[in-house]
């Protein structure tokens, strides 16, 4: 396997659409080294959760080039080398909690034994032991996030492709979470790649910030944060992390200075 | 002041405006009937050579007439109860029997239509360009009135050796698929385009997707459009019955009751027809709840 699980060079997207064509991307050249997590950081608009669905093959690019894992997004698809996680849990109500984690094990062809035994297994990474039997609707929306994430990481997919997971939730339940897909993170060793609009969780959770502008959307900087593997929120208050969010805020600010 | 509570409670819950509908209704009809037959009596009182008669005697007439225009409600359950309960049910005479005639066709109608509506409806949402060329078919076949077409399609039946309950079911069928297959059509492409992207990040083939997805999506629209479907095959097996009348069966009911002016008897039969719909439908809510019930849906 390359060490390069990502590489996007002079990647372009355009919608055509009644009104003219939107530039939704334009230009990007990024490249994402394994065990990295690296967030995509700007406003709305700014083409984050567009690159995010080009990885994921959900979109498809319209010129340059991008591998994953040293293959097309599409093949990288089919050979499902990557766990996505959406802005909403997308949980199907019919299904129990365990149902929900297994589905893409049922997708897959896993034996019913190798299901219970991986859902059991990452309802305990995400803190949900005992919800097996439960319906959705009986989660509050942090505990249904993490359903999904444990239903994303159920195949251990070397890659996981976060699109702004912790968006709609509470600031006291966002902190927790951001802790424990750290905590996650460090234990898996997993690539991460995660959208986000929020300034102080991206320089938390990042090896790498990556800050996007919009019209059209592109890179503008991208910003190492390297602090260690086991950082606790604590480091929040300490200068090296506000100098980082500064730094991203300044960024985010100059790509946006235009209109 | 418990009284005044209870009292209220009558007209706050289910039970007090029920009542109320229902008087309203009976006395509606007692009135109509009234009037409706009053002609009738008057000339009877004049055929008998009885000269005059007070209001009391006309209402009275006019509620016990033997083909009155319009029955009164306890004529109407005095035969019920007569070709229900004091008949024996294997007797031609009876009611149960016919509504067995008529129920054995609904139901395979019923079912033969549910199944073509759900399969329609899988065609319709997995081939694109079937949707542009059966849909405007399936929505003139049931442009066409049913009393029209019910007759033709039992002589042409019977013309290929198809008798019996074949041709009574296969109008039934034809009435039911419809909603069955609008429903379902809608069911099936009920999920969102965000757990459709799940699906695709697995790479799940398109039965995948459909048995894990669109398939349980749809199952609340297919009881909705299931509830409509069975009444439809109700008034289908009817209407069939009226041209394929030796059988028997409600429609038959109907048919021999206009020959022979037996209002009464038409009456009732409509009664039990609607009472074979209400508990059709019933049925079918029933398996409704048991189903969302297991799926989670229960709250």
């Amino acid at each position: 396997m390359p060490d390069t699980v990502i590489q996007a060079s002079n990647l372009s997207l355009t919608y055509g659409s009644a009104d003219g064509a939107v530039q939704a991307l334009s230009g990007i050249d990024l490249a994402i080294e394994r065990g990295e997590f690296v967030s995509l950081i700007g406003p709305s608009g700014c083409g984050k959760t567009t690159l995010l669905r080009v990885i994921a093959d959900l979109e498809t690019a319209t010129s340059g080039s991008i591998t994953v894992n040293g293959v097309s997004p599409h093949e990288a698809r089919l050979k499902r080398s990557y766990g996505y996680v959406f802005q909403a849990p997308a949980l199907y109500p019919w299904r129990t909690i365990a149902g929900n984690v297994g589905l893409p094990l049922e997708i897959m062809g896993h034996s019913r034994e190798d299901r219970r035994e991986r859902v059991a297994k990452n309802l305990a990474l995400v803190n949900l032991e005992g919800f097996e039997r439960k319906f959705p609707w009986q989660l509050s929306g942090g505990m249904q996030q993490r359903a999904s994430i444990a239903r994303a990481l159920s195949f251990d997919p070397d890659l996981l492709l976060m699109d702004e997971p912790f968006g709609a939730l509470d600031e006291i339940v966002r902190d927790k979470l951001n802790e424990q897909l750290l905590r996650l993170w460090d234990l898996t060793r997993k690539t991460v790649v995660f959208v986000t609009h929020s300034i102080p969780e991206a320089v938390f959770l990042s090896t790498r910030i990556v800050v996007m502008s919009p019209r059209p959307g592109r890179i503008h900087e991208i910003i190492p944060c390297d602090f260690p593997r086991d950082r606790t929120l604590d480091i929040r208050e300490t200068p090296e992390f506000l100098a980082i969010a500064n730094r991203v805020r300044q960024g985010l600010r100059e790509g946006h200075s235009y209109d | 002041m418990s009284a005044r509570r209870g009292l209220s409670g009558f007209w706050t819950g289910h039970l007090g405006p029920i009542l109320a509908v229902c008087v309203a209704i009976v006395a509606l009809w007692y009135a109509g009937a009234v009037w409706m037959n009053a002609d009738l009596q008057r000339s009877a009182f004049d055929n008998a050579g009885q000269k005059s008669w007070t209001t009391g005697e006309l209402v009275a007439g006019t509620l016990a007439q033997e083909r009155p225009r319009l029955p009164a409600p306890h004529q109407v359950a005095q035969e019920l109860w007569k070709t229900v309960v004091d008949t024996a049910p294997s007797s031609k005479r009876s009611l149960v029997y016919h509504a067995g005639v008529t129920l054995s066709a609904t139901l395979l109608g019923f079912l033969f239509g549910a199944g073509l509506g759900v399969g329609l409806a899988v065609l319709i949402v997995h081939v694109r360009s079937l949707e542009r060329s059966l849909m405007p078919w399936i929505i003139a076949s049931q442009t066409i009135p049913i009393i029209a077409l019910a007759p033709m399609i039992v002589i042409i039946l019977n013309q290929l050796d198809v008798t019996g309950i074949v041709p009574k079911a296969a109008i039934a069928a034809y009435l039911s698929f419809f909603p069955v297959t609008v429903g379902m059509v809608k069911g099936l492409r009920s999920p969102d385009p965000l757990q459709l992207d799940l699906l695709r990040t697995y790479s799940a083939s398109q039965a995948q997707t459909f048995w894990s997805l669109r398939l349980p999506a749809s199952v609340p629209f297919l009881f909705a459009s299931l509830k409509v479907g069975v009444a439809a095959s109700l008034v289908g097996t009817v209407v069939a019955e009226l041209t394929q009348s030796a059988d028997g069966g409600f429609g038959a009911r109907l048919l021999a009751g206009s020959y022979y002016g037996q209002t009464i008897q038409i009456w009732a039969a409509i009664f039990a027809a609607a009472f074979c719909a209400c508990a059709l439908i019933a049925a079918v809510a029933l398996a409704d709840r048991v189903v969302a019930r297991r799926m989670g849906y229960a709250r």
